[in-house]
Formats: C-alpha cells, structure tokens, sequence
C-alpha cells in the first residue's frame, strides 16, 4: 500500500478551471482523529476506485458547528455554518458527501435556511448509488458468513431515516447480519451525540456506550459495523471496557468495503 | 318528579360542561403565554399525520401488549360516548331510549357498546395491574411517586366503575322491560340487546320493579354524573391527552427530527456581524422590537414556544420516553418525561398567579433550577429517543435544547469541556485543539 491517492482541494481544482463531481466532507473526527483518518483513507479509496472526481476543501473546511448547536451555542453554529456556506458557495458546491452523520445531518438540514442548500449524502448512501450505477463492485472477500451487527447513529438513522443503505451495502459483503435488541428507529445511541463526545457524562450508574456494547454483545457479533466516526469511537472504547477485543472488531461500513476489496 | 328530574340533570349538564369550558379557557391563556410558533404549513400533510398518529394509534402499537389494550379503551371511550348522547337526550326531555326507533340497528348499537364496556373493563383491570403489580420500569420512575401515580390510578378507577354502573343500569333496564314496567317496557318489544348484562338478571331475581327502578335509575345518574366529573377532572389529570393528543399531533414537527430550528435572533445578530456595511454603533429605530434585546433560549416557560407548552398539557406520562431514553437507562437524572411533568407544573403554578393577581408577577421561581436541574439538561445526548418513542407527538428534545442555549448563550454556563471543545471551534475550527492548517494532513499520511 504505498501508493498515496492524490487528494484534491477545490482551491486546485478552481486554479485549474474544473469543477469535480462532488465535495467530500471530512469532518474533524475524520480529518483529526486517529481512527476516524482510517475511514477517511478507507472512503477516499474507494472513491479512487470507482473513479469519482471529487475534492475536498482541505484547509478552507471547518467544524460544521454541530456539537455547537447541539450544546445550546446557537451564536457559535451559525457562525460556523454562514463561514462555510460562504466557502462552499464561492466554489458553487451542489453535491455533498460526508462519512460523518452530524456533518450530514447539518449541512443538510440546517444550513440550508441559512443560505447553504445542496444536495447532501451520507457516505453509505453514496456508496450504494455507486453499486447501482455499476461503478462500484462489492464483493463478500474476507468478510463472507462473518456476524455483523450494525449500530445505527442517531443522526443518520432517526435524525433522518438512512436505515436502509449501510444495511445494503453489508449484505453486499455476503456477511450475516444480525439485529439488535434495538435497532433502526428504536436504536440506542452510543452516548456521544449533543456534545457528549467532548465532556465527561453525568454522574449515573453506567456509561450509555457500555449499555449499548451489551446490546450488541448480545448477538454475538464478529464485528460492529458504524456508520459515524463518534460511535466508531465509543463502541470501540466499549468493546474494550467489556474485554472484548480480539473477539469484537468495530468497523465503519466503508473500512469494510474497502478491506474486502483489499484496497 | 319527573319534571324535577329533568330540570336537575339540565342544570347539572350545563355546570358540569361549564365548569369545563372555564378550565379549557384557563389551559388555553396559559399556553398562549409562550411564544407564537407557525405551524400552518402543510395542512394536509399534518391532517394526514394526525390521521394515522392520533386517531389511528400507529406508534401506540410499537409497543404491541399496551397498544392493543389502549386501542380498546380508546375505542370504547369513543363509541360509548354515543350512547352517552342517548342518555343526554334522555334525561332532557325525560324519555326512555329515545334512539329505539332504530329498531335493529339500535340493538347492534347496545350490544356493542356491552361487548366493549367489558373489554374496556378487562383492558383498564390489566392496566391497573401493570401500574401497580408488576415491574414496568417506566412506571417505576422517582417523578411518578405521589400524586402522578395516585392520579394514574383515580383514572383507572373512574373507569372500572363507570363501565360497571353502565352495565348495571342496562340489566336493571333489561330485567324492568322483561317485567312489563311502565316507561321501561315498549310495545314493539324489547329496545336494546344486552349480549354482558343479561349474566347480571340472576341477581336481580325477586327484585320488585320499585327496587329495580331505584337500582336502574342510580345506576343512569351515576353514570352520568361520573362522566361528568371525569370530564373535569381531565384538566386537573394528566388525562387532558385524549382531548390534547390531535391538536398536538397536528402541530407537531413534520421535518426531519434531525433539524433543529435556526434562532432567528442569532441570525440577525450574525448577519449583522458579518455584514462590512453594518454601522455597530447604529440606534435602533424609536419603539423598534430591538429596544430590548431578545433573550435567548429559556428559563422559564414563557419563553417556550407555544407547541411546547401544549405538548407538557398533552403529556399523559405513560413514559415510553424515559425508558427509550439513553441517558434515563444508565442511570442519569435526566427523563425526558420529567421535562413535560415539570413544564405543566411551572406553567400552573404561573397560571395560578395570573388568576390571583391578574397578571404574572415574578415569584422568584422559574423552570430552570426550580423544576429543571443543570444535570438533568447536560446528561441528553439529543438522540430523538424520547421524541421517536412519544405515541402523540411531543417533543421534550426541543425543551432541553431551549434551555441549554439558555444556560450558554445567556450564562454562560455550559460545563467547563464543552466550553473548552466550543472555545475550540471557535479558534481552530475542531471541538480539539488542532491547527487548522493540518487538516489535509491525513491526505499525506499512509
């Protein structure tokens, strides 16, 4: 794996007169975050591979104002959200993608009373429309007959009813993939949404990641697929509060894919 | 005497109604004590929602044990009450089952509503016995102790007991019109048919008609009555949802539970920030709205939105929010139906100051730290758990975040990490303290 895929900003692509398919949101988790950078690699892979022209904004990208908004700094959100809407409009973006379900759920849904509408998807969502074009090819590969159970994140799943296309693109990998408890619209959060992800809980007699670890475990799973580098982080961090690495993986959907293809 | 009877029943239908309306009038003042809110987008996509949510019980059922045995005590409530409209006529004009006319289809019509009278008995019997037998964490929670669990049960009772006089008086009625009595017995045979309450004829064997007219004719005013009282109670209950459920239902959210509202107030603020051409020392216009800066977010329930302070009247503390609620489940204080018990206690308690004093005069009180604790807003992690799970669409999510903006914007109080993570993206664009610059570095890395 030596090769390093030329990522593009849309600084370069302007200089150059082009304008590229779509924008790739990475976030701060996937621009920062040591583990959530894998899924970005693992995205732009895939990306490469299905030879998408696309750009990310790189330096001019900053946080969507999520945790922000959802903390009660409703000054601060909109004052990320009107800096990036400037940036995304000045390079005329229509078509969004992001691995980040928060960075989704905002631009999507919020900023667009603000000035900023485009056409916003998930990275599953996208990925799956790359199967159905044919552009993409997902086979089982290693991941054949392996117990997947999927975590769905709040901010993709009931936020805004993306339920359906991570599942899709698992049974692509010819996995077995099993349910929890509770599951899709009665999904439990990992714990690291509202701003939770930066501040110690509250006191209580559990952390909600342990809780929903449990549920997981319950199904025995070979591996946890996520959608969202927050839960990514913190059913990790269950996996190890329960003592279960080595046995329980926790993946995002797009590692997967990419693992499978042995990209 | 007959006479009396009928002047006695108007005057008690009239009070019982108006005292009623008086109460309504009351919840309607407070709930304008928000702030306005537009909801008059989408009609029909709402009607449509409150069609399926309200009236077709679709989310009651997700919960298939509980959803089936409500859905037969809110079927029962509706189409009893029409039987209730026989009684009113009945007791105005002094008749006896003024409806009987309809010959057959009025037979349907009263073994209908016995066959679901005892349902609706069983389902309220089982009710009883998830409340107050068995171990239903939602009904376990420290927020019902007292009253509101008290409260839950009256109403249980209220109905066990209308539903058995409504069958008492129908056998009573049955027996009479067997016996030939006069007013009772009809020439074209017997009006009505009594599928339950004719297991209650044994009983009265041996019964004189005086005795079986004293018994039917309790059982007729107590039914009434009781319905009457059961109608006032509803606003001192957490009752008022079978009433409250479709409006709120109506006025709910239609987009997705992802979005949360832009605070208009921080979008001017921010245009103005960002506009070069802005004069900051400029002076509102004389008797502009600008003459005192709005406040963010909120501390008390005046400074809630209207659907929010209808949701708390609507909320009906069945809890289905609390025990979908992460934060609730691993031990933390917050339970989302706390917030709506809280906002209608607040908003009472401002309500009741407004009609001793004509108008609210500060209390030194308010929803925040009163009712609603710090550590019970910063524990949600705005999952939509609660919001998903209400079965008539209220939305305690929106409430934790108005008062977080509160705490942030106006306080300042936010705990100390996410002050840091917010100080953060204000400095580098990341809730971490990395450059900003270093934000593609990952494209070089391997």
């Amino acid at each position: 794996m030596a090769e390093v895929i030329k990522v593009s900003t849309m600084a370069e692509y302007m200089a150059e007169g082009k304008k590229p398919e779509v924008l790739f949101w990475v976030g701060c988790s996937g621009s920062f975050d040591d583990r959530a950078k894998k899924i970005t690699k693992a995205f732009v892979k895939l990306l490469h591979e299905a030879k998408v022209d696309f750009a990310v904004l790189g330096t001019e990208e900053s946080c969507t104002g999520d945790p922000a908004k959802r903390a009660g700094n409703e000054f601060l959100f909109q004052m990320q959200a009107v800096t990036n809407i400037e940036v995304l409009n000045g390079y005329e973006i229509k078509k969004v993608v992001t691995a980040c379900p928060h960075c989704f759920n905002t631009i999507k849904n919020e900023y667009p009373a603000l000035g900023g509408n485009y056409e916003v998807m998930h990275h599953t969502t996208f990925l799956k429309s790359l199967l159905e074009e044919g552009r993409l090819k997902v086979e089982g590969g290693k991941f054949k007959g392996k117990r997947i159970t999927f975590h769905d994140p709040c901010y993709l799943g009931r936020a805004n009813n993306v339920y359906e296309a991570p599942r899709d693109l698992l049974r692509k990998l010819e996995v077995e993939l099993v349910e929890m408890r509770k599951c899709k619209s009665n999904g439990l959060c990992c714990g690291a949404g509202g701003g939770q992800m930066f501040k110690e809980p509250e006191p209580g007699n559990k952390d909600v990641n342990i809780e929903r670890t449990e549920q997981a475990m319950e199904v025995k799973p070979d591996i946890i697929a996520a959608g969202c580098p927050f839960c990514n982080t913190m059913m990790t961090d269950g996996v190890k509060g329960k003592n279960q690495e080595g046995k329980i993986e926790v993946m995002d959907v797009a590692e997967m894919i990419a693992n499978a293809k042995d990209l | 005497m007959q006479l009396i009877a009928q002047i006695a029943f108007f005057i008690v239908l009239v009070a019982g109604i108006g005292f009623f309306v008086f109460n309504i009038r009351r919840v309607i003042r407070n709930i304008k004590l928000g702030r306005k809110v537009d909801r008059s987008d989408n009609p029909g996509e709402r009607f449509a929602k409150m069609a399926k949510v309200a009236m077709g019980q679709s989310k009651m059922v997700k919960r298939p044990f509980a959803g089936f045995l409500h859905i037969i005590v809110y079927l029962g409530f509706i189409i009893i009450n029409i039987e209730v409209l026989e009684i009113i006529i009945d007791g105005v004009f002094g008749t006896h089952r003024i409806l009987s006319f309809l010959g057959s289809g009025y037979n349907f019509l009263i073994a209908t509503f016995e066959i679901l009278a005892l349902l609706v008995l069983l389902g309220v019997i089982i009710f009883w016995l998830r409340r107050n037998v068995t171990n239903i964490y939602r009904f376990l929670g420290s927020e019902l102790k007292g009253w509101p669990k008290n409260d839950a049960n009256y109403i249980l009772y209220f109905e066990m007991v209308l539903m058995i006089l409504f069958l008492t008086m129908n056998g009573a009625d049955y027996q009479l019109q067997l016996n030939g009595a006069d007013h009772y017995a009809q020439n074209a045979g017997i009006a009505g048919s009594f599928p339950i309450s004719q297991f209650l004829l044994p009983w009265f064997e041996g019964f004189s008609n005086a005795t079986l007219i004293i018994i039917e004719r309790t059982a007729w005013w107590l039914h009434i009555v009781g319905i009457l009282i059961f109608l006032n109670y509803l606003y001192y209950s957490k009752h008022l949802h079978i009433l409250l459920a479709f409006p709120n239902v109506y006025l709910s959210k239609l987009t997705p539970l992802g979005k949360f509202d832009n605070l208009e107030a921080v979008t001017n603020e921010v245009k103005l920030m960002m506009d070069p051409d802005a004069d900051p020392y400029a002076i509102p216009a004389e008797g502009s709205e600008d003459d005192v800066p709005e406040k963010f977010g909120a501390s008390d329930v005046m400074d809630l939105n209207q659907v929010q302070l209808l949701n708390a009247y609507t909320c009906t503390e069945c809890g289905r929010c609390t025990s979908e609620c992460p934060a609730n489940q691993t031990g933390k204080k917050l339970s989302p139906r706390k917030i709506m018990m809280d906002t209608r206690d607040r908003l009472e308690e401002v309500g009741n100051i407004i009609n001793e004093k004509g108008s609210f005069k500060d209390d030194g009180k308010q929803l925040l730290d009163n009712y609603i604790l710090r550590e019970e807003l910063w524990a949600c992690t705005t999952c939509n758990a609660c919001v998903e799970a209400c079965p008539i669409g209220i939305d305690p999510l929106s409430i934790i975040l108005d008062m977080r903006r509160y705490l942030v914007m106006e306080q300042s109080a936010a705990p100390s990490d996410l002050a840091n993570a917010m100080t953060n993206i204000e400095n580098n664009g990341a809730p971490w303290p990395y450059n900003q610059m270093d934000r593609l570095n990952w494209a070089k890395e391997n």
